[in-house]
């Protein structure tokens, strides 16, 4: 039981990881980023990539099986990915904005994006599954009957470093109360002075960076196959939805809370209908209280 | 000659069944902007809806083999395919446009991961086969009996067309377009937007089904991998291509398109070497993917754009 647990949190942080991003462009780009799922497999990827560059493996460090080069690769794969979605932006969503496209244009273009993204994936690494590494689970006794994978461990730890940084940097530093600012009235941040271009960089910045790190998690734990990002996509839209879209924190908490409840459907046999299980739960969130666990009824705009 | 015509025949039959999925999209986002992104999922549940009631019994099924008349079979089709539209509907058009986006989505995989997996009706991945196909019994032929289907489609297609086009110069059709310019505008003139949405969304939703139910009967072997999100995305760009908002739009885009695309496959496996195909696979859709964006970043009306109307 405990296993499924701490699955549950292991895939949870995944997906929490990723809805920040989701959340992030949705509260200062206000569209639904369908891509969201593709950023985290370019990350995934470009990590492999630096892998199979290095050619020394993921390395180990006492217990866990995360070695230098893989932190290495995920740092270099935060800046790559980061520049590839900025550049992405510039060509893209840059456009649509100076345009003042329709929300349903922005989101469209993303959905288009995500399938563009897929494909040259499979065109560059191929459609066949990849592994970072040989790398297998191996629990070490912690308690008298309690076990854990020390790289389960890490991996939240991970999350919470990010979490923790993230809320650092939306709390202190001037950009990232710029950016909070832009997330409740865009107008009126405009009005202050705001550079809501510099602001909308650093989204995706961010958005990227943690996106990078939850696609390489992913890789770690499973393994890259250019589907990922599709697969891993609803999962954080409903995690999203559940914690709230209003409220960076509250797609943390969805994602916690979507990985448990997939790993639940996992316990009681219902592994083949996973997808399906996270989108029953958004749905009963939307009737039931459609602001989510920590949203706050939404403007109109 | 006659292997020309039967080429011809059947490159229409396919294309009617996109047609008629980009005039039902047509009345949902061309006409009140609503965007769905389940398009392949409404397709899917009307073909299985006709699979099941009109094919044969299956020795390891528990549900089906009604043998129905086909044209029951449709009308049930369009139905269910509707009733799906009215559940996504109820709890997602009430809200912003993203929220119907991210259900659609979700209920395509949804629709996906049942057929895939409830085997005791849908067969999972080996799908189902020998559904029967109209006239097949009375034509020998094969290319008579595509014949016949074909102008059963063309009938179809005009059918749906007048219908559309006399829907959208109705009033009613004028509150649609008026919702997409500006809901809260509609809202103070009275209107129940939220009711006319739902109207909307489920008619689309039962078009889209029907398309899925004579492509079951046509190809007659339906399984979950005909069903993918690269539907969705063609029926985009058909309409986008086209020209939203614009009935004739949507059917000349749908036809440009799907030449586009045949097109390619055949010069892909003319110039593509066997073991490279799943790369040109992937190529094909990115090509599709960047028409998308550069229409949407560049004619985003389309080939014929919609007529303005005196009242708009």
């Amino acid at each position: 039981m405990i296993q499924y647990v701490v699955d549950g949190l292991v895939n949870g942080s995944i997906i929490a990881l990723g809805a920040v991003g989701l959340s992030i462009t949705y509260n200062v780009l206000r569209f639904a980023n369908f891509a969201q799922g593709e950023i985290l497999a370019i990350g995934a990827y470009i990590s492999m990539a630096f892998i199979v560059l290095m050619g020394v493996g993921i390395g180990s460090i006492g217990p866990v099986s995360f070695g230098w080069p893989l932190i290495a690769s995920i740092i270099l794969s935060v800046l790559v990915t980061s520049v590839v979605v900025l550049a992405i932006d510039w060509l893209l969503f840059r456009i649509l904005r100076q345009r003042s496209a329709s929300r349903i244009t922005f989101i469209i273009a993303a959905f288009g994006l995500s399938l563009i993204v897929r494909n040259v994936i499979t065109l560059i690494a191929g459609a066949d599954q990849m592994f970072l590494s040989f790398y297998i689970p191996k629990a070490i006794p912690v308690l008298d009957n309690f076990k854990v994978v020390p790289d389960d461990v890490l991996i939240l730890i991970i999350t919470a470093v990010c979490v923790v940084s993230l809320h650092t940097f939306l709390s202190i530093t001037t950009v990232g109360k710029k950016m909070r600012a832009v997330a409740e009235n865009p107008v009126l941040a405009m009005v202050n002075g705001i550079n809501v271009k510099s602001v909308i960089r650093w989204s995706w910045i961010i958005g990227a960076s943690l996106s990078a790190i939850a696609g390489t998690l992913h890789a770690h734990v499973t393994q890259l196959d250019p589907e990922m990002g599709f697969e891993l996509i609803l999962p954080m839209f409903a995690a999203l939805i559940v914690g709230g879209v209003t409220n960076v924190y509250g797609a943390v908490l969805g994602g916690f809370l979507i990985g448990l409840t997939e790993a639940f459907a996992v316990a009681i046999d219902l592994s083949a209908y996973r997808g399906g299980i996270a989108f029953l739960i958004m749905i009963v969130v939307l009737i039931l209280r459609p602001q989510g666990i920590l949203g706050e009824k939404e403007r109109d705009d | 000659m006659i292997d020309i015509l039967s080429f011809v025949i059947f490159f229409f039959i396919i294309c009617s069944f996109y047609i008629i999925s980009s005039l039902g999209l047509n009345i949902q986002y061309g006409f009140t902007g609503m965007f769905n992104v389940g398009i392949a999922g409404f397709f899917a549940v009307g073909a299985y809806t006709s699979a099941i009631l009109t094919g044969p019994e299956y020795a390891d099924t528990i549900f089906g083999g009604f043998q129905l008349p086909i044209i029951l079979g449709w009308l049930c089709a369009i139905a269910v395919s509707g009733l799906a539209g009215v559940l996504v509907g109820l709890v997602t058009l009430r809200l912003r446009e993203d929220f119907l986006a991210i259900s659609t989505f979700g209920i395509a995989i949804c629709i996906q991961l049942v057929a895939l997996n409830w085997e005791s009706v849908t067969r999972g991945p080996n799908g189902l086969y020998a559904i029967p196909k109209p006239f097949s019994r009375f034509l020998d032929s094969a290319v008579m009996s595509n014949l016949f289907y074909l102008i059963i489609c063309i009938v179809t297609i005009v059918a749906i067309y007048y219908g559309l086009e006399r829907v959208v110069k109705s009033p009613w059709g004028r509150v649609l377009r008026s919702i997409r310019e500006d809901e809260v505008a509609a809202e103070a003139l009275g209107k129940n937007v939220f009711m006319y949405r739902l109207q909307a969304f489920v008619l689309g939703c039962g078009i889209m089904g029907l398309a899925g139910a004579m492509y079951a009967n046509f190809v007659r072997f339906i399984s979950p991998q005909d069903f993918l999100p690269i539907f969705t995305i063609q029926v985009y760009v058909m309409l986008i291509v086209g020209g939203k908002g614009n009935n004739l739009g949507a059917i000349v885009g749908a036809i440009v398109i799907w030449a586009l695309w045949s097109a390619s496959d055949s010069l892909i496996n003319f110039i593509v070497a066997p073991d490279y195909q799943t790369q040109a696979a992937a190529l094909r859709i990115i090509i599709v993917g960047v028409v998308l964006v550069l229409m949407l970043l560049f004619k985003p009306s389309g080939i014929l754009p919609e007529k303005k109307h005196l009242s708009s």
